[in-house]
């Protein structure tokens, strides 16, 4: 490891570098340079390139062209290995643990401080772990099992293990998208504190709010070009915005009064309790009305999850379900998927690649999976390849979802962004639709294509369409929603009304603030 | 590389490793593989009883790896194709032999095949009951339900339906007989090449239908590729289970129409001999796709017929091990090629 007092030099250097895939080039003509002992943020919209361009540097990909230098010295890693061994280390989207080890476990895999068939050394290793989570504040009980640690404790497990194998260079992708407001201001106080240690941190994410608020530098990248590297200090949100899509960007979509109608789902006294006695509902109630837009706002884990599953027909096993939830004043809560789905509930769910989409299936037949029962799509026993094709042609363009061959490409071959347009796309016009779910839909998604999944929510509304958005994201929350309820601890706690929302949405963050009060 | 190519290279890589490894265990037997291979493309490819034999063992193989290539499409791996199909192969010859003299002709053809084929679809629907209803890993089902379909059938024709003094049942009636194409048009000299290799391609046409440009089989493969995203879509992917099994045991039982009809005209101990492994085999190599299920089973029937023709030359046991090597050489080149996806 390079000492901090060390003159100031590049930790990363990228020189011309391209990296290709079959007909898709990834990045292109990239050059950056990383200062030693600095924060370095990658910012883009999905499928940027950002992803690529830092699994070139962790050695997980080899540069198709161009060359690539750590701490002046030209390298050309062949495994991820090589680079752990100069020092690289990076933390995935999706981490990589073993949940039946415990965290000093899966901290030491790969790395055990024993030669093979002599016993894991548990009392060195637990010592050595504490040690190092100590002196950089990353608190996790080295004996708790890895399935039971929450997903904040994961990252921190995460990050000790690069600390451990003694990484310089510490790459985390995404490293937000799954943690708490506290938790992402916890992370972000380790990384200050490694960064003056003397390690170079690279973080891609597409927050701009936490690009200004943590890295020292920014890279933003294009359609595979870095097209601008700069201080962060003296620029402007607007500005990275604009620079990301290379346009100019409303973060705040038009939300026009409307009037809402009819009540279409209603939750009366909900209440769930699990095989085990743990209650997930309690005496939870709310009603969405027709052309109106209900907002949940809530910290994960309370009860969100439960009351998505419910209207989704998915009921865990032996449980205990208490009151009622009414579509249209007709109980729902016996149906299956496929009855709920029928009397016209579209969804939008939380876990896209899980339970929306095939990846394996091009993005045409992502586009009907789920409606492929449809009249419409049928011909014979098999498909209308016409009519598949015609709704296709239809979706791809009025959705803004940036594809080039959707009958052939696979849905996996698509940002994720992209894919969470062809999910909107689909569940939004289904034929008949009163009900609209939609849990976090903007998750992991680029900021152009979060404008036109909220411009389409909207126009959905407007239609008339009852709409149920569950998000941890209090920006959307408020832009969105006609009036908000507060879920904590598997009730509604408080519900702000139409007017208050309203008057919310130009309060802007003290609003934000006002809500918190009510949902820890 | 292109998922196209991949697709061809990884049997064709397994195919020729398998050879060189052939050639290498032929010639620690002390023999000259070029000459044994020579000597065994002689007697099957260019000769037309040769050729007749080894499509007759197609057509067995090409049904019995439909039975493992619809499956696996659910991520269901049927085990359970011989079991299947000694079930279908014996009810084929019941229903066959009890039929009344003088019923419509096309009748005494298809019924027996029905016979077959529900017999093996019931086998393997049982396999998807247990599975379904009660988390039972069908791999285990089915090998343990290869036991005991040769155990009832064993005991059946041993116990009831054997003729006196022999080993098998009684013929099935004459107008039950698929013909050969020898009889038929003077093609493949006196082999026991029949007609139902069509029935065979048939299925193998009918399963690539189903599978790829059927709702149903568009439901199937979601299932089978992503079950929770199914599910969400209204798609049941217990009933998919069940019935793919099913489908499989009718393709295993179809075999029998082959066997019994087109060739022995009776049921015996044995007469299936491994057909229901070999076809995991024909599966695997294809893919799981249907349409090359065809020229996997092409390829293991050229291989068994040429070692029982150089038995002469080789041990039999020799090319056992050879056909097995192969075989396993296949589904780790093809794990290994899912893995690198």
């Amino acid at each position: 490891m390079a000492s901090p007092s060390a003159p100031v030099k590049a930790a990363v250097e990228l020189r011309d570098l391209t990296m290709r895939f079959r007909e898709v080039t990834a990045v292109r003509n990239a050059d950056l340079t990383v200062r030693e002992g600095s924060i370095h943020a990658i910012a883009g919209e999905n499928g940027a390139g950002k992803s690529t361009l830092v699994k070139v540097i962790a050695g997980l990909l080899r540069p198709t062209a161009g060359t690539l230098s750590i701490r002046g010295e030209e390298r050309s890693f062949s495994s991820a290995r090589e680079a752990i061994r100069a020092g690289i280390g990076m933390v995935h989207q999706h981490f990589m643990l073993v949940g039946e080890l415990t965290a000093a476990e899966n901290i030491m895999l790969g790395f055990e401080q024993a030669s093979l068939l002599s016993p894991f050394p548990k009392r060195k290793v637990r010592a050595m772990v504490s040690e190092c989570a100590q002196s950089y504040g990353l608190e996790v009980d080295p004996d708790a099992l890895c399935r039971e640690l929450s997903v904040g404790e994961e990252q921190r497990l995460e990050l000790l293990k690069l600390l451990i194998r003694n990484a310089s260079i510490m790459i985390l992708d995404e490293p937000t998208a799954v943690l708490t407001p506290q938790e992402t201001e916890k992370l972000f106080q380790t990384l200050r504190a490694l960064a003056a240690g003397g390690r170079t941190v690279i973080l891609i994410t597409h927050k701009l709010d936490e690009v200004l608020s943590v890295a020292d530098t920014v890279s933003v990248m294009q359609k595979g070009r870095i097209v601008g590297t700069m201080p962060t200090a003296g620029v402007s949100r607007r500005q990275l915005a604009e620079m990301m899509v290379g346009r100019g960007v409303s973060l705040e979509v038009a939300n026009p009064p409307h009037s809402p109608g009819e009540t279409v789902l209603e939750a009366r006294n909900l209440g769930l309790k699990t095989a085990k006695g743990a209650e997930k509902l309690s005496r939870l109630s709310f009603c969405v009305k027709a052309g109106e837009i209900y907002g949940i706002a809530g910290v994960e884990g309370n009860g969100q999850s439960e009351l998505l599953g419910l209207l989704a027909g998915h009921r865990p096993p032996s449980s205990r379900i208490e009151g009622e939830l009414l579509l249209e004043g007709v109980p729902i809560q016996g149906l299956t998927a496929q009855g709920i789905t029928a009397r016209g509930v579209s969804h939008v769910p939380e876990d896209r690649l899980r339970d929306a989409v095939v990846p394996e299936f091009p993005v045409s037949m992502n586009l009907v999976l789920g409606r492929h029962r449809e009249a419409a799509f049928r011909f014979g026993p098999g498909f209308s390849r016409e009519a598949i094709e015609r709704n296709t042609a239809q979706l791809v363009p009025e959705f803004d979802i940036r594809v080039s061959a959707p009958d052939r490409q696979p849905l996996s071959s698509l940002s994720g962004g992209n894919q969470q347009k062809v999910v909107v796309a689909r569940e939004m016009t289904r034929p008949g639709i009163r009900l609209l779910i939609l849990a976090q839909p903007t998750r992991g998604v680029d900021i152009g294509a979060i404008e036109s999944i909220h411009r389409k929510i909207i126009e959905a509304r407007d239609r008339g369409t009852a709409i149920l958005l569950v998000s941890s994201e209090l920006e959307e929350l408020t832009a969105l929603s006609s009036r908000i309820g507060c879920i904590y601890r598997g009730t509604i706690r408080h519900e702000f009304n139409a007017p208050e929302t309203e008057a919310g949405r130009r309060r802007g963050h003290q609003f934000h603030k006002e809500i918190g009060q009510h949902i820890t | 590389m292109k998922p196209s190519t991949k697709t061809i290279l990884i049997p064709v890589g397994s195919i020729v490793a398998a050879l060189i490894l052939n050639a290498a265990i032929i010639a620690l037997t002390g023999r000259d593989p070029v000459a044994v291979f020579r000597k065994m493309l002689g007697t099957t490819l260019a000769s037309p009883y040769g050729q007749g034999q080894v499509l007759f063992r197609m057509t067995t193989l090409v049904c019995t790896g439909l039975a493992v290539a619809l499956p696996f499409r659910l991520r269901l791996f049927n085990i359970g194709a011989q079991g299947q199909l000694i079930l279908g192969a014996f009810a084929a010859a019941l229903t066959g032999a009890m039929l009344p003299e003088g019923l419509w002709p096309a009748l005494t053809i298809t019924l027996p095949i029905l016979a077959a084929m529900t017999a093996g679809a019931l086998w393997g629907a049982l396999a998807g009951v247990l599975k379904t209803a009660f988390g039972v890993s069908e791999v285990i089902s089915t090998i343990m339900l290869n036991f005991i379909a040769e155990g009832i059938a064993g005991y059946l024709l041993t116990r009831h339906f054997a003729l006196a003094s022999t080993v098998h049942t009684a013929p099935i009636r004459a107008a039950a007989e698929i013909p050969t194409f020898w009889n038929l048009a003077g093609w493949f000299r006196s082999s026991p090449a029949n007609l139902s290799l069509l029935l065979a391609l048939l299925a193998a046409l009918l399963f690539y239908l189903l599978i790829f440009k059927s709702r149903f089989g568009f439901e199937m493969r979601s299932a089978g590729l992503r079950p929770e995203a199914a599910a969400r879509a209204g798609i049941n992917p217990a009933m998919h289970a069940l019935t793919a099994m099913a489908l499989g045991g009718a393709a295993a039982g179809l075999a029998a129409a082959n066997l019994v009809l087109g060739y022995k005209h009776f049921y015996e101990a044995g007469m299936v001999g491994q057909a229901g492994f070999t076809g995991i085999a024909a599966a695997l190599l294809a893919g799981a796709h249907p349409l090359w299920v065809t020229v996997s089973a092409g390829f293991l029937a050229l291989l068994e017929y040429g070692g029982l023709a150089v038995n002469a030359y080789v041990p039999k046991d020799i090319f056992m091990v050879m056909e097995a090597v192969t075989i396993l050489l296949v589904v780790s080149f093809s794990a290994l090629g899912a893995g690198k996806r």
